[in-house]
């Protein structure tokens, strides 16, 4: 049933922008706000945020995840840290890795 | 002519177009009389109408209208059994989350405790910190902790206080009521306890699901538990998930912010979960099994429609087996998750599910 959902309403995940207007909404912002909040960060119109072919090349240009494993591209806490400084937000994990590597 | 339709139990039936409309009418305008919230318009009706009786086999939003997906249980659908709706492929929480990630193409996931309430997972907190550790290396979407409040569960036998409803039963109704606020302290100690510690570790966001199943002290509890929580833990996103449509009055004369809890609706619960602090909220309206699906899910967007209206933060409504139109069965058909899918993003306007 998750699946239905994701294919009939959802955003795509990794495949698009939905992990990104996710994460804005996480900051209590309401659906169109976090489309046009993730758009301006990356350049792009909010149409092309639900766009696979758009968001592919994108993602992988800004090195914040794919979601095929494409070895060198940032995965993970690598994609996360990338993230958090092209959307301009706090990612609490990345915030403990940062505060991990203090010397 | 006739359409394939379900029932709320998830049945099969052809209906007439003007059936479908008839019981479309007939759940609004239910959960206007119930509810007290403005009925569907004629627009709306009309095009709930398009969605239930489309020919095709799913049915999808429009391009542009796409919405989030949050989930409960999560990796639990994977890997456990049954009475977590899981399919039992034996592999870990971890490789379950990357799979939701990676195959499902989830927008978040989410960790959670095979026994799903957050009472469990106090005396094996190290244990969760230490797989939330591994999956913040791995994941990129982000990543919730859910479980429930499940009040019941500090009840004896299982808890340290009297089952409520025996005291009811004897007519000792003060002492049943202060053994519920007992309860809902010792839940908002352990939830402040459990949050704490996986937010130490850098923990995304907190998911409290099926708020309010043991009624207005379980929902009590955690609206207070959020307050505590967003002072404690700052950063984090803390998404409330209702168990019903309406809450419970068990206790009846709990209030937050001056407002009684018990008979709320969604449109009304959000407003105190708004003041609490909570960042995502999921209403809860239930799917009468015997009715068909164009009343359920008509009934369902009516009252969540007011809920997304009233609300300043995003709705995530709940649309899992038996809520949100969703019919009452173990796999409910796809036919019917995507017409009430569709429903709920583009006329309820809801801002993911």
């Amino acid at each position: 049933m998750p699946i239905a959902h994701e294919i009939a309403g959802g955003m795509g995940g990794l495949r698009t922008a939905g992990d990104l207007v996710a994460r804005m909404e996480m900051l209590k912002y309401r659906l169109d706000e976090g489309k046009n909040y993730v758009a301006k960060k990356l350049g792009t119109s909010t149409m092309d945020l639900r766009d696979e072919f758009t968001m592919r090349k994108l993602r992988e240009k800004l090195g914040i995840g794919t979601i095929t494993g494409v070895p060198m591209i940032g995965r993970g806490i690598e994609a996360k840290v990338k993230i958090a400084e092209v959307l301009g937000i706090r990612i609490n994990s990345v915030e403990r890795l940062k505060d991990l590597m203090k010397v | 002519m006739e359409c394939l339709t379900r029932m709320g139990d998830g049945t099969p039936v052809k209906m007439t177009k003007e059936q479908i409309k008839a019981e479309i009418e007939a759940g609004t305008k239910d959960a206007a009389h119930r509810a007290h919230v403005p009925e569907l318009n004629s627009n709306e009706i009309e095009y709930l109408m398009e969605i239930v009786s489309d020919p095709s086999r799913i049915v999808s939003v429009v391009p542009g209208k796409e919405a989030v997906v949050t989930h409960d249980v999560g990796p639990l659908k994977v890997m456990a059994d049954q009475s977590n709706s899981g399919v039992s492929i034996p592999c870990s929480r971890e490789q379950a989350m990357c799979i939701y990630e990676r195959a499902f193409a989830s927008d978040t996931t989410e960790l959670g405790h095979i026994d799903y309430s957050f009472k469990p997972v106090k005396p094996i907190i190290t244990q969760e910190q230490s797989v939330l550790q591994n999956v913040n290396l791995i994941t990129t979407i982000p990543v919730f902790y859910g479980a429930m409040p499940n009040l019941g569960l500090y009840y004896a036998p299982d808890g340290p206080f009297v089952e409520p409803i025996a005291l009811i039963k004897e007519g000792k109704m003060s002492e049943a009521k202060v053994n519920m606020e007992k309860a809902a302290h010792q839940f908002v100690e352990d939830l402040e306890y459990i949050t704490t510690r996986l937010y130490a570790v850098g923990l995304d966001g907190l998911n409290i699901d099926t708020t309010a199943a043991a009624g207005d002290a379980d929902f009590w509890g955690t609206l207070m538990a959020v307050e505590k929580l967003k002072k404690s833990c700052p950063y984090l996103s803390i998404e409330m998930g209702m168990a019903g449509e309406f809450i419970f009055g068990f206790h009846t004369e709990l209030e937050y912010d001056g407002t009684r809890l018990a008979g709320l609706f969604p449109h009304q619960q959000v407003k105190l979960a708004e003041k609490a602090g909570v960042d995502i909220f999921g209403p809860v309206v239930n799917t009468k099994p015997s009715k068909a699906f164009a009343w359920n899910v008509s009934r369902a967007v009516t009252m969540v429609k007011q809920c997304v209206k009233d609300s300043k933060i995003p709705i995530h409504v709940n649309m899992g087996m038996g809520v949100g139109g969703i019919p009452m069965y173990e796999t409910p058909p796809i036919d019917a998750v995507t017409r009430a899918n569709k429903a709920m993003v583009e006329i309820a306007g809801v801002d993911g599910l």
